[in-house]
């Protein structure tokens, strides 16, 4: 595995800085990997990885990823909250890495809620 | 729990969700000496008395979302069972202070599990003005991860950027592996 330093990090500082200028804009949509005891134990941190590494790969800048905490079902966990902006979240449950995979593809790129996957739509909205 | 990295992941979102603007994680592989020590500390609201002694009882929470605790109930028990100890220090208002001591070899010892994946996933969690160290000590080598160096270098653009991320996941994946080799 090669060396890596700390400077190499000025390289991406920068290229990020030239997309962030690009966008100019606030992000377009928010996803919410819920992180409890629950959710750790069921397999988020797993999630939450696959999903940044495919944003990465798919190079979607104006897509925000965050964590929350137990939303109360922790027996449908992992569970991941998606909003797209001026759309109602929708909250999906029993992820795995592939139908996380299936979600950002669908819903957040193409708009299109995963039915089959989502617990419900909702009202609340932090984005 | 699969393994430790886990559990050290849902101390650190406790740590997060007590507001501690410091965090820092210390592990501490003490091969020769039979011994694997893992410490959380964070200047966080902290917990009186009273909720302290009530802490480790899985079935205490101060959530209002579920009636169960388990976070930090289930590292106590990963400890005890390789006939380590568990001790947790908190004052309201300054922080808590948690130390699981594990015998290094013990058959019940889970693994320490991807700490790589698991700083890396704090730091989507860390709020603005939140910072966290992580040391990792394996007998005389050490590597040593600081988001306040890290922040100085990006200068404005955010950790939790998803390009950044996975740098850092490398980053600290590189520096565990070389203190794993100087071992060798």
């Amino acid at each position: 595995m090669k060396k890596l330093k700390i400077g190499d990090l000025e390289k991406i500082r920068n290229k990020v800085r030239r997309t962030a200028v690009l966008r100019q804009g606030k992000s377009r949509a928010k996803i919410t990997i819920h992180m409890g005891t629950c959710g750790i134990a069921a397999g988020a941190r797993d999630i939450l990885s696959a999903l940044m590494q495919e944003i990465e790969k798919k190079k979607l800048n104006d897509v925000i990823v965050t964590t929350s905490g137990c939303a109360g079902l922790c027996s449908r966990e992992p569970m991941a909250t998606v909003e797209i902006t001026d759309k109602p979240p929708v909250k999906y449950v029993d992820l795995t890495k592939e139908k996380m995979k299936k979600i950002l593809e669908q819903h957040i790129i193409k708009g299109n809620i995963v039915n089959e996957y989502a617990l419900a739509v909702g009202s609340e909205r932090t984005h | 729990m699969e393994d430790l990295s886990l559990h050290i992941l849902d101390i650190v979102e406790n740590s997060v969700a007590a507001g501690a603007t410091n965090i820092e994680v210390e592990i501490d592989e003490r091969i020769t000496e039979n011994l694997l020590i893992i410490k959380i500390k964070d200047n966080g609201k902290g917990m009186d008395k009273e909720t302290l002694v009530k802490v480790l009882d899985p079935f205490y929470t101060t959530k209002k979302t579920r009636r169960v605790g388990l976070g930090l109930s289930m590292l106590a028990q990963a400890s005890k069972e390789t006939g380590g100890r568990f001790d947790i220090k908190s004052e309201p208002g300054e922080g808590t202070d948690i130390t699981a001591q594990f015998v290094y070899n013990h058959i019940d010892r889970k693994p320490l599990g991807n700490m790589a994946e698991t700083i890396a996933a704090c730091l989507v969690s860390l709020e603005s003005g939140m910072d966290l160290r992580y040391r990792h000590r394996r007998n005389n080598n050490e590597f040593l991860f600081d988001t306040k160096e890290i922040k100085k270098v990006l200068s404005g653009v955010a950790i939790s950027n998803v390009e950044v991320i996975s740098f850092l996941r490398q980053y600290i994946e590189v520096g565990l592996n070389q203190i794993a080799k100087k071992e060798k």
